[in-house]
């Protein structure tokens, strides 16, 4: 009954993984209405949000990942309030390609982004991003906006059908791309403009560490905690959590981290089986997921776990993730010279782990 | 709650055994549809329950919920539903500075010893209140699920000393019943886990064990459903027990079947 909620009650819920062939679903058509919460008391409104869509079988909210397949394989897309975990491949090719679509989808899409990296500084992530194919109804549009961008609109009185000048103008940004997943041309840079228009958030690790340490949280390795504190305090005060009521548009914000649980990251459970601070990778997804559920907000992160000595640890850190994506890379292995794959560079996973819903 | 497995065990809502404690496992799939249908059994069952939800949303289990025809509001607002929800908790804990102990302290601090906050979280949520003239039937107590305690830093002997300080409580003292789930990791070779694991084997009197297929996905069979009975609570009952059945997980239903006999197979 609950379709899709507001941030307010928290996106709760989650996608069911089972066959494209749909079963008995009664509940599978939901119902939009001004009611849809149910849960909350202020009576949210179900607000439509660029770059979203309820998925069909749940009426969850689904924000796609960049890749149109990878989005039909996960059911829909990514649901809003969970976290996507990648299993890089062995030599890092494609698992930043992946990051890379998440990001630039949510440029085209306007969502607010948030780029975690201790390695590469994530403006300069952000300069290689993959360029859109837009179709030409899209170019159009943008074409037009960049010239029009500051002129007034005629102010044109509707003479037949003068009930539609009382509803609101259409915003048209500089691109105003209502489709849900997008394809990406690797080959070019994402345009300056949609760049510049967009709104990101970065943190580059060694930018942030200070030498000062508050001794309170031990049990979290440094870099985790600043990350921490900063996703914490972007979803506090852009609003992302519904603390902000007089909000008049919502948005989704897309974390995306890189190379999560690396030794860069300060966390040694690449370096050794026994390590010290086992606990430390598995706290902070813990503490990521409560922060995600309770905000309109989807997470990807990349975590090198061929590099991940210890298995139990994998094996938690995959339990507390929504939904897992292994990549296998071909390069180097027997499978390049196998005919049956030669078309294909990478082998994606079957979905270790997708939420279940009854 | 599933009429189906309700069936299996042989219990309904009116005729439910008290003083158990059931375990949870599952190993290679996703067990949680066992813990909606205790969930929805118990609050049928007009027992008043403490949920340690530390996996999920509260509007997650809400929205399965009323599929499975209760609602939780309506059982919170009541007073028969309290429910402690470990990831809105534990971002307050986390960031906010708390004075008095919270069920969730263990995640401020490095090595948790133990978890007797969050056991004495348990005791006053269930502890029988004067004033009402008994309107539940029961105390019950449902973890989902232990497993993560040991992702957040709590040693496992810290988990088996609040289950046993719970077992005291909930099913002597209270006579009323636990259920807990546990997440089965066969070869990743998590000690911690294997330890609790068999230590909660040993302790329970019924055991769910749900288990994905030894060949993999399957679309018309989920996974597979072991059913093991331990200590008998009558003397004079047989010994140990065990059936197995295959399932598959529709929208709002769990069909069980025997094995190989899938309708999609026959």
């Amino acid at each position: 009954m609950a379709a899709v909620e507001t941030c307010g009650t928290g996106a709760g819920g989650t996608g069911f993984m089972a066959a494209a062939t749909s079963k008995n679903n009664v509940t599978g058509f939901q119902r939009k209405g001004p009611r849809a919460g149910g849960t909350d008391s202020s009576g949210s409104r179900l607000v439509s949000i660029a770059g979203t869509r309820p998925s069909v079988r749940n009426g969850q909210l689904l924000v796609s990942t960049g890749l149109p397949a990878l989005d039909q394989l996960l059911g829909g897309g990514l649901a809003v309030g969970t976290v996507l975990l990648i299993e890089e491949d062995k030599y890092n090719i494609y698992s930043p390609l992946l990051f890379k679509y998440f990001l630039a989808e949510g440029i085209i899409s306007r969502h607010t982004l948030l780029v975690a990296s201790a390695k590469e500084d994530p403006a300069d992530i952000l300069q290689e991003l993959p360029a859109p194919f837009l179709d030409d109804n899209c170019k159009k549009e943008f074409d037009e906006d960049t010239c029009n961008h500051k002129t007034p609109e005629p102010n044109i009185e509707m003479k037949i059908a003068w009930r539609y000048q009382l509803l609101p103008k259409m915003e048209a940004g500089p691109v105003s791309s209502s489709r849900f997943g997008h394809y990406y041309d690797v080959s070019k840079r994402i345009p300056q403009e949609l760049l510049e228009a967009s709104k990101w958030h970065g943190f580059f690790l060694p930018e942030k560490l200070s030498l000062s340490l508050k001794v309170e949280h031990c049990s979290l390795t440094h870099g985790y905690l600043k990350l921490l504190n900063f996703i914490q305090s972007i979803i506090y005060e852009e609003g992302f959590d519904g603390s902000n009521p007089q909000k008049k548009q919502k948005n989704i914000l897309r974390i995306g981290i890189q190379n999560l649980g690396s030794p860069l990251w300060g966390d040694d459970i690449c370096c050794t089986e026994n390590c010290n601070n086992s606990h430390s990778l598995t706290k902070f997804l813990y503490v990521l997921r409560g922060l995600l559920r309770t905000s309109l907000s989807a997470c990807v992160i990349t975590v090198p776990s061929h590099l991940i000595q210890n298995k139990a640890v994998i094996a938690r850190v995959t339990n507390l993730s929504d939904t897992v994506v292994g990549l296998e890379s071909f390069i180097g292995s027997e499978k390049e010279t196998n005919p049956l794959y030669k078309d294909y560079h990478v082998l994606p996973w079957k979905p270790l782990k997708t939420e279940q819903l009854i | 709650m599933f009429p189906e497995l309700n069936n299996l065990l042989n219990t309904t809502p009116d005729r439910a055994e008290q003083g158990k404690l059931t375990l949870l496992c599952d190993a290679k799939t996703d067990g949680s549809f066992l813990v909606h249908h205790f969930l929805s059994f118990y609050l049928r069952a007009n027992c008043k329950v403490c949920f340690v939800a530390l996996i999920q949303s509260f509007s997650h289990y809400n929205i399965v919920g009323q599929k499975l025809g209760v609602s939780l509001t309506t059982a919170r607002e009541r007073g028969q539903l309290v429910l402690l929800e470990g990831l809105k908790s534990s971002v307050d804990v986390f960031f906010r500075a708390q004075e008095e102990p919270h069920p969730l302290q263990f995640l401020r601090e490095a090595n948790a010893e133990t978890l007797q906050p969050l056991y004495e979280f348990v005791q006053e949520a269930l502890k029988p209140v004067d004033s009402e003239e008994a309107v539940w039937r029961y105390p019950v107590l449902l973890v989902d699920d232990l497993s993560v305690l040991l992702s957040l830093g709590v040693g496992a002997v810290a988990v088996l000393d609040f289950v046993h300080y719970c077992r005291a409580t909930v099913c002597w003292k209270l006579k009323g019943s636990m259920v807990a789930l546990v997440h089965d990791t066969g070869d990743a070779e998590d000690e911690e886990n294997d330890i609790l694991l068999n230590g909660l084997s040993h302790q329970s009197h019924l055991i769910l064990r749900a288990e994905g297929l030894v060949t993999g996905f399957c679309r018309d069979v989920h996974g597979q459903l072991t059913i093991l009975w331990r200590r008998p609570l009558q003397p004079t009952a047989q010994r140990e027990q065990s059936l197995t059945y295959q399932y598959k997980i529709q929208d709002k239903n769990v069909s069980f079947f025997a094995r190989g006999m899938s309708p999609a197979v026959l």
